[in-house]
């Protein structure tokens, strides 16, 4: 009898690439069930519009590019993509910013850097670095949270600030509130202490008894969502562990020395857009350092430099910087943190 | 670990313990439900002259000739090298080049004996007890001619690795540890004593201090078998370690760890850190050498996968022909899709049953689309770098990036992230999200460095001989010329004329040379620098002296006008 031949291992793990981003995909919708609890319709309409524009343009370049374009599809990386960039822009953004964000990811982010695998920086983190740049005014139009202010617009507001000029400036201020972590890095700046903005007549509100109202449950679920990735091996545990331990470290040692001015470990773990960094974005395989204690060091710098950003940048949240430049830093890490051969004295660097 | 049930990622949990390998699933039950049963008589066996690592034995016998069984066909040529004996009594038809499990798979020289289905033995001298009384060299000697090679899969052979300096721990393996082989398990359960016997045979030839019996916890009669033999053993010199099932424990190197906590040296072999490590069956081989001056002519495979009808473990002849091995098992089910020699993570698959078992094959497997489905398309998922391979990896490299230079053939790179410290497990390619088949890669890669290895080596070579033949050339041309040119000084002797001519000049120059002596005899003082000069400089001195003479002489005479 004849038979075929292959080469060995036969065996395979059933895990592909796809049922990993799905993963992710699942893992997300805790938090953003939260998000949208707490700010809104703005939260869907950025998840649509970065959705379509994402697949959209995957699909053009992955013509242009010549490429099969269903495998890739459906391999579901610009579908996170798109997800994590959605949940990272403030939710009353106009539709266009979106639009643009995403291009930006797909096309310059990812495809004319090699597409998936080939891509140096995270997709997702480099669409809102553009448009922060470009339009630092939308990116601040936070609404503030359901229960606070007359809480998140109506569905009709909601759509006339998103997809298009019917509301007025100042109607739009009226609306909009900055994030509590923007709102005390520019008091601190001005002097004021922690307090004083916690009991100010305007932004207090915004504050619950640990951080901004309603980020601690988005956080809380991400951090769940998390875990069950790292449960389900989809995520590597040592990018967010030394992530949010080096995040409590810095935090919790300048809050120390000065409580009036710096907020807590427990603020920052559980504020604006930590959990979603360590969790997912940081993690991104492709853009992350690959060997373990590469992994290590590039959880622990992007939390050194987000915290950095945080207190004295120029910009409301700075993971999305911290990310980029980790990015930038991976392959020095892999280089200097090849892990010891077995049957080899040491680890060549 | 997506299918957390299935995988399991091991990690670094000390020193008896390596980084990363896989949980598996065994589906060793297949396979064990029956005694190990005897492969009957065949007609004719192909014994291929290596099966083993190392160089070809010499042939001893010729077509035509009469052999019994046990009769040794080739003896060991050479430092690494295998004796081949015939596993019946028979005749040998021919030998000549046949197809047998091989990487390569190409025809080598094989043994086809006729069996007469008398089964007569040669004449068989078995040591047995008295071996305690034979010094290592005989021993290993012994062991040398029975032609017993690694049986664990590969088949380097036993007595060259029995080095008597400097090893302190003798590790016996039965881990088995590639999902669907039992031969080893069943092996334990049925001859547990003998396994012993062995080990305690080795023991003795590298006078070894400790010796270790490693066994998986997925076995445990095999393990309780073993036990009861080392209780009934009274020398209390023997100790059993159950180790935990992670594929690849079964590795060497990786079982060296577990059980001393010591790494081999990548480059280096067990005996740089005192340790000798030999499978059960290999010991198994050794107990029959000894004690029952049996060579090594059968062999117990694992005959499974859902592609065969019943599923065991045969004992089985070296040479007996694959096709009858599946016949004996019931033959195939119509699903079956691969013949694997091996296990499913290292093993080699067969394109037709039409080879012999040889004195690797450990393992037959059937697949069917049941057991796995084989990688169909060349086509793979680009690496999404997602660690995953690295977390696994025994030998703790990076498979990532050096698939990235594998497939660069950036071999430079490769080397240095220690390529050649890759065992080629599999682990790797098993958990690869995208698919990649690396271990393809690393292979590839290995090849083309050790090609290009060749290469170099061939090209130095190459340019050794031209250089050598470029100076033989120019020397031949050299004295070609000489030769013409005597040829043609000869000739011109030959021509009067000529010579004649020379003569002339001879004369001419002599006489002017003549004279200029007797110039330089008559004034003290050197006029000219004539010394050091050619026959021609002095000849034309000598000419315009003559003209100068003469002119003197015509003014002389005008003076005297
Ligand atoms: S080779 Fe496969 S397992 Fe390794 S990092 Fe790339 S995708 Fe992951
Ligand atoms: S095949 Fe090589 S690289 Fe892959 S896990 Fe095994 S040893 Fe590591």
């Amino acid at each position: 009898m004849l038979f075929k031949k292959a080469d060995a291992p036969y065996l395979k793990d059933y895990s592909n690439v796809q049922s990993m981003m799905l993963k992710v995909i699942y893992a997300l919708i805790p938090g953003s069930i939260a998000m949208f609890w707490f700010f809104g319709w703005g939260v869907l309409f950025n998840l649509a519009i970065a959705i379509s524009v994402c697949l959209a343009s995957e699909a053009m370049m992955l013509k242009f590019r010549r490429r099969p374009v269903e495998p890739a599809l459906k391999d579901g990386s610009a579908l996170v993509t798109a997800c994590l960039l959605a949940l990272a822009l403030p939710p009353l953004a106009p539709w266009w910013l979106v639009a643009i964000a995403s291009l930006f990811a797909i096309v310059v982010a990812k495809h004319l850097y090699g597409g998936l695998g080939f891509n140096p920086f995270n997709p997702a983190m480099v669409g809102y670095v553009v448009v922060l740049i470009s339009f630092p005014r939308e990116m601040t139009l936070w609404t503030p949270p359901l229960g606070v202010a007359g809480g998140w617009p109506s569905f009709t507001d909601a759509v006339a600030i998103v997809f298009g000029s019917g509301i007025s400036t100042q109607a739009l201020d009226a609306i909009t509130m900055a994030t509590p972590i923007d709102i005390l890095k520019t008091h601190i700046n001005m002097e004021h202490d922690i307090e004083y903005v916690r009991t100010h007549k305007v932004y207090g509100e915004l504050f619950g008894p640990v951080t901004g109202v309603g980020w601690e449950w988005i956080n809380g679920l991400y951090l769940a969502g998390g875990l069950w990735l790292i449960k389900q091996g989809v995520i590597d545990k040592r990018i967010p562990i030394s992530f949010i331990i080096s995040l409590v470290l810095i935090s919790n040692f300048l809050s120390v020395l000065d409580y009036a001015s710096y907020s807590s470990a427990l603020f920052h773990t559980l504020s604006g857009g930590t959990m979603l960094a360590a969790f997912f974005i940081a993690t991104d395989p492709v853009t992350a350092s690959t060997t373990p204690r590469g992994r290590i060091i590039y959880g622990a710098g992007i939390a050194a430099i987000a915290y950095i950003i945080r207190n004295w940048g120029g910009y409301p949240d700075g993971i999305a910087f911290a990310v980029l430049l980790m990015n930038m830093a991976a392959p020095l890490l892999d280089q200097y943190t090849q892990p010891r051969t077995f049957g080899k004295s040491e680890a060549k660097s | 670990m997506l299918s957390r049930d299935k995988t399991w990622v091991g990690n670094d949990n000390g020193e008896h313990s390596f980084h990363g390998g896989i949980k598996l699933p065994g589906h060793k039950d297949l396979s064990t439900q029956s005694p190990i049963a005897d492969m009957p008589a065949c007609d004719v066996y192909t014994v291929p002259l290596n099966q083993h690592i190392g160089a070809e034995g010499e042939i001893l016998v010729k077509a035509g000739d009469h052999v019994l069984k046990g009769q040794m066909l080739a003896r060991p040529h050479g430092m690494v090298s295998a004796a081949i004996h015939s596993p019946v009594s028979g005749e040998i038809i021919e030998i000549s080049n046949h197809r047998f499990p091989h990487p390569s798979g190409l025809a080598a020289p094989c043994f086809v004996i006729k069996n007469d289905h008398k089964d007569e033995w040669i004449e068989r001298n078995p040591v047995g007890d008295d071996y305690a009384q034979l010094g290592s060299h005989e021993l290993r000697g012994l062991i040398r001619d029975a032609g017993i090679v690694g049986l664990g899969g590969a088949g380097f052979p036993a007595a060259v690795k029995q080095t008597e300096v400097g090893i302190t721990t003798l590790i016996i393996n039965g881990v088995e540890c590639e999902p669907y082989i039992s031969c080893d398990d069943m092996l334990m359960r049925e001859h547990a004593d003998e396994i012993i016997a062995g080990a305690k045979i080795i023991a003795q030839i590298i006078k070894a201090e400790n010796c270790v019996i490693a066994i998986e916890d997925n076995k445990p009669q095999a393990i309780d078998a073993v036990s009861k033999a080392i209780n009934d053993d009274d020398s209390g010199f023997i100790e059993l370690q159950v180790v935990p099932t992670i594929y690849p424990s079964g590795g060497e190197r990786q079982l060296i760890k577990i059980i001393t906590g010591m790494e081999v040296p990548m480059n280096g072999l067990p005996a740089d850190i005192h340790v000798l490590c030999h499978n059960v069956a290999t010991s198994y081989a050794i107990y029959n050498a000894i004690y029952h001056a049996i060579p090594l002519i059968s062999r117990i495979v694992t005959i499974t996968g859902h592609g065969v009808q019943s599923p065991q473990n045969i004992n089985t002849a070296i040479g007996t022909p694959i096709k009858d091995c599946i016949e004996f098992c019931g033959g195939y089910r119509d699903d079956a899709r691969a013949l694997i020699m091996g296990g499913p993570m290292m093993g080699l698959t067969l394109d037709t049953d039409e080879l012999p078992v040889i004195k690797t094959s450990n393992c037959l497997l059937v697949t069917t689309p049941e057991d796995m489905a084989l990688p169909a398309s060349k086509s793979h998922m680009p690496c999404i770098r997602c660690g995953k391979c690295v977390d696994v990896c025994p030998a703790n490299l990076l498979p990532q990036q050096l698939y990235w230079y594998s497939a660069d053939r950036d071999y430079d790179r490769a080397i240095n992230l220690n390529l050649f410290g890759c065992i080629e497990c599999g682990c790797c390619d098993y958990v690869c999200p995208s698919d990649i088949p690396l271990v393809q890669y690393f292979r590839h890669a290995k090849s083309g460095i050790w090609e290009q290895e060749r290469e170099r080596k061939k090209s130095d070579i190459a340019r050794q001989r031209h250089e050598n033949r470029q100076a033989r050339q120019d020397k031949q041309k050299q004295e070609r010329e000489e030769r013409l040119r005597k040829k043609r000084e000869a000739l011109a002797k030959g021509k009067d004329s000529h010579k004649l001519e020379l003569d002339k000049k001879k004369a001419l120059i002599a006489d002017a040379l003549a004279r200029v002596k007797e110039k330089k005899a008559k004034q003290p003082v050197k006029p000219k620098n004539t010394e050091n000069l050619t026959e021609e400089q002095l000849e034309k001195i000598a000419e315009a002296d003559r003209r100068r003479k003469k002119l003197k002489k015509e003014r002389g005479d005008q003076d005297a006008v």
